[in-house]
């Protein structure tokens, strides 16, 4: 072909590709002629592009990544869950002494930084009890620090006071700086720096410091030089004093060397703090493995926890398991909401193809005014037409007077039609009709009326002509309009909130309360997640059957 | 007007009338009868009631009064599909969502026929239209002209005796619709099926059709044959609509025998056929054919009556030429003279002297 081409265009040459008029080749300067449509069609589109970035792919993306993000428990217990990673939890006994003491110092920071109950109310998502055992750790933890504290305060005034800390742990070149600073100034506190090879001396006690400074000088905004030390400093400070690498604080010779010495000497009489004890009398389920188990479980900082959760499952010993029975309920909203939304789509689909046909049928004029009866709910406010349903359907109702009235129901066996699935399904049908209605009528406009003639011309009955010819070219509206219906359905909220009871809500209303009431985002997002699978995958299957080509929302 | 009194007569409407919304007929009082075996044309501009016509006889519209007789019964109140129609539309109203041959098999599966003969039949009537490789596609992969041979192998699978067409093959274009024409009338011929036939479109009726009904104003303004309707047009619509045609207005002086004379109001006295025109002092139009007018002194028939023209425009159109004269007053005086060696070709602003037999020129209704 090219060479046909090239024989006509350029007689000179024999091959080589299609050249344009000034002698690029012809599909560089077709590319360079696109580029331009294409970049203009690009810019058309941008803001709109942006928006839709920023304010919901980023967000769904980010409320996604919470449903297996699991953060919290590695970065609140980072010693902790260290040291458990060794823990065999299969051996049914509680882990050992080094981990309590791991714990007490992570709860210590975690409780200062007022972290704590945040974790305890993620773990308590897991394990009932969790919340309240954090919380009452959080308070019990200063008392264990204390034991130290006092013991090295009786021995030495000179302990007590910030100053001598940081005198002894900080740089000089730092101290020189923040004892010339002050808060008045409006400058930035200058940020602590261990002095060189305290870090050796006093290994526990220099990493703890810099932690309590960096909280002090950064979060809190207090003068660090004058803030006396958390509780946990006087307690590493006992483990640094009596540790492996004691002797070495001889070699030290900086300020306060002669105390540091004298208490090295006194910390070996010291009454010592035995963690598991003192967290076994803080709370019972500390010395029970249910919480070791659970927070060995959620250690990693990725979990699939809130999906098992959100498929009524949970982790064990072996592997994930089904819930206790009294504990399910996830499976059965899911059910219970794919099933009412089935049932919404089915009765839109009755509803709603007769008046398409109607629509379609008549003249302009009259389908257009009927059309606007099919749009009017449209501009009324949802919230107004869930509330109709209210009244017309409660039991004192508008329906249930009517029927007692026709003598239809008895007065004293009026029918239950809303706060439960009736309710559910009537309102919804109702709102969500025109979805059905819209896309059924401009398929069935395009379908010319000669066709059924034709049918009819060829011995065709009524009823074979509209089902052998007519239905099955208004398959698209059906379909175009069940994707709709379904997929909006199956994520409704505010219906099913107000007229659905206990036994008409949906999986999107358990959503919402995990969002703003039980504030488990990591279980909504978990339900969100599986919800979005499962739309997904039904689009995926009704593609695969009936071809989404076949959904047409107009000509 | 139609001769309802045919015995032989297999369609017949009888005083029928149609009224859409009870106000004005949209038919008036349609008398008329086909013999079996015919080729009838229902000729009209738009809106002239010639599809309201064959709907009726579809069954798609009910009549307002009068009687429909298929084969000598009444079928005012049968529905369309006991009628046994077959019947090709405009839009070929094939079924897109059905093949080729699913779409023939239709009305044989609705007959309750059996699969072998349906598959049989579906093969002949597919053959019969030269789309016998067709069948396994969807109508849209189809052309235009293919689609329309499968409309009409689809309207003929079922044997039909009567087939309705409604302006078939209106979205084609020319070629095709010639060659299309020639296929519709040779199968008709062949099958000896009775067809009804609407169009708006004249040649295709003359060419087509054993006889053409011309629609106007909801009623039949001349039902002959295409050589009768073009040559002895009944009155001056009918003339007007068929064929080109020039129209000279003028009051009748003296009718004698089989001729009258006509003194036109462009000034002029011509001779002409008293068709419509019946005493003197009347209106009238007279209506001659461009072909049949002569300008040539020396070929000009003799007695004829000779009016001076002017040429204002000469047109070369291949086979022929069309020339446009000023004569009596009128612009628009056209003859048409066929492309021969010896043929004059007349130079806009010559001055010549045209003329004609009497029994060409028509003196109609005003």
């Amino acid at each position: 072909m090219s060479d046909t081409v090239d024989a006509t265009n350029t007689p000179g040459e024999k091959s080589g590709p299609v050249l344009a008029a000034d002698g690029t080749p012809l599909k560089r300067s077709l590319r360079r002629a696109l580029r331009r449509q294409k970049m203009s069609a690009l810019l058309l589109i941008a803001p709109l592009l942006i928006f839709i970035l920023i304010t919901f792919i980023a967000p769904i993306a980010d409320m996604l990544f919470r449903s297996v993000e699991n953060e919290i428990v590695q970065d609140t217990l980072p010693r902790t869950t260290a040291i458990l990673e060794t823990w065999d939890s299969e051996s049914g006994s509680i882990p050992d002494a080094p981990v309590f003491k791991a714990l007490y110092q992570d709860i210590f920071i975690a409780q200062e930084r007022k972290l704590h109950t945040r974790l305890g109310s993620r773990l308590n998502y897991e394990l009932t009890g969790a919340s309240s055992l954090f919380r009452k750790s959080g308070r019990g933890v200063g008392d264990i620090g204390e034991v130290y504290q006092d013991q090295f305060e009786d021995m030495n005034a000179f302990w007590k006071k910030g100053e001598n800390w940081n005198d002894i742990l900080g740089s000089d070149a730092w101290l020189a700086e923040i004892k010339s600073w002050k808060k008045s100034s409006g400058q930035a506190q200058p940020p602590f720096e261990l002095r060189a090879d305290i870090a050796e001396i006093l290994p526990e006690t220099a990493a703890f410091y810099k932690i309590f400074a960096d909280f002090t000088q950064n979060e809190k905004n207090s003068n660090l030089y004058k803030k006396d030390p958390w509780e946990l400093i006087y307690s590493s400070f006992y483990d640094d004093l009596t540790g492996a690498n004691a002797a070495r604080i001889d070699t030290y010779t900086g300020p306060g060397a002669a105390e540091l010495s004298e208490a090295k000497t006194a910390a070996a009489s010291f009454e010592t703090v035995d963690y598991k004890v003192a967290f076994g009398d803080i709370d019972k389920d500390w010395v029970k493995m249910p919480i070791w188990d659970t927070i060995r479980a959620y250690s990693p900082r990725f979990t699939n926890g809130y999906f098992l959760n959100a498929v009524d499952m949970q982790k064990s010993e072996d592997g994930p398991e089904l819930r206790p029975e009294n504990q399910r309920i996830y499976y059965t909203l899911f059910m219970r909401t794919l099933f009412m939304s089935s049932v919404i789509t089915i009765s839109c689909i009755l509803l709603g193809y007769p008046v398409g046909w109607i629509l379609a049928n008549l003249p302009a004029r009259t389908a257009n005014l009927l059309m606007i009866l099919v749009l009017l709910p449209f501009w009324t406010s949802l919230l107004v037409r869930t509330s109709a349903w209210k009244v017309m359907l409660q039991q004192q109702g508008v329906v249930n007077d009517t029927l007692v009235w026709l003598g239809i129901v008895a007065d004293d066996s009026r029918l239950a039609l809303i706060n439960n699935q009736t309710g559910t399904i009537i309102a919804m049908t109702h709102i969500l009709l025109p979805f059905m209605i819209l896309p059924l009528y401009s398929v069935m406009q395009t379908i010319p009326p000669s066709y059924l003639r034709a049918a009819k011309s060829l011995g065709a009955t009524n009823w074979t002509a509209f089902w052998r010819v007519y239905f099955p070219q208004s398959v698209p509206g059906i379909g175009a309009g069940s994707i709709l219906v379904f997929i909006l359905s199956i994520g409704y909220y505010i219906t099913p909130e107000i007229v659905g009871g206990t036994t008409g809500t949906f999986i999107s209303n358990r959503i919402a309360y995990h969002i703003s009431s039980s504030l488990n985002w990591g279980l909504a997002a978990a339900l969100g997640a599986i919800l979005l699978a499962v739309v997904l995958g039904l689009y995926y299957a009704y593609d695969k059957i009936v071809g989404i080509d076949n959904v047409k929302l107009g000509g | 007007m139609a001769d309802t009194s045919a015995t032989n007569a297999f369609v017949e409407f009888e005083r029928v009338q149609k009224s859409y919304d009870g106000e004005n007929l949209v038919v008036k009082d349609l008398n008329l009868s086909m013999p079996k075996g015919e080729f009838l044309t229902m000729l009209g501009p738009s809106g002239s009631g010639k599809t309201t016509c064959l709907m009726m006889l579809a069954g798609f519209e009910t009549a307002t009064h009068g009687d429909i007789r298929l084969d000598g019964k009444s079928i005012n109140n049968i529905p369309p599909h006991k009628r046994g129609i077959g019947m090709v539309f405009q839009n070929y109203a094939l079924f897109p969502h059905m093949t080729v041959a699913e779409n023939l098999a239709f009305p044989l599966e609705v007959r309750k026929i059996g699969k072998s003969v349906r598959e049989e039949k579906v093969k002949i009537a597919l053959d019969r239209v030269q789309m016998g490789d067709f069948g396994g596609r969807r109508p849209a992969q189809l052309s235009g002209g293919q689609q329309q041979r499968v409309a009409l192998a689809r309207a003929l699978v079922f044997e039909p005796e009567l087939v309705l067409m409604d302006e078939p093959l209106g979205a084609l274009d020319k070629q095709l619709r010639e060659t299309l024409q020639f296929e519709i009338t040779h199968l008709a011929h062949e099958l000896g099926i009775t067809v009804v036939y609407v169009t708006h479109d004249q040649t295709e009726a003359l060419t087509m059709s054993d006889r053409v009904a011309v629609f106007e104003n909801g009623r039949i303004q001349q039902l002959a044959p295409p050589d009768q309707l073009y040559e002895e047009p009944e009155n001056s619509f009918v003339a007007q609509f068929i064929g080109e045609n020039n129209t000279l207005e003028g009051v009748v002086k003296e009718i004698k025998g089989g001729t009258c004379l006509v003194q036109l109001d462009g000034g002029g006295l011509i001779e002409a056929k008293p068709i419509n025109v019946t005493q003197a002092g009347e209106r009238t139009r007279v209506s001659i054919r461009p072909e049949r007018v002569e300008f040539n002194k020396d070929r000009m028939p003799e007695g004829a009556h000779t009016l001076k023209a002017e040429v204002l425009e000469f047109v070369y159109m291949g086979d022929i030429f069309r020339t446009r004269l000023r004569v009596a007053g009128t612009d628009n005086f056209i003859i048409k003279t066929r492309n021969a060696p010896d043929q004059v070709r007349l130079q806009p602003g010559q001055q010549i002297e045209i003329g004609w037999l009497a029994e060409d020129c028509r003196a109609l209704d005003a």
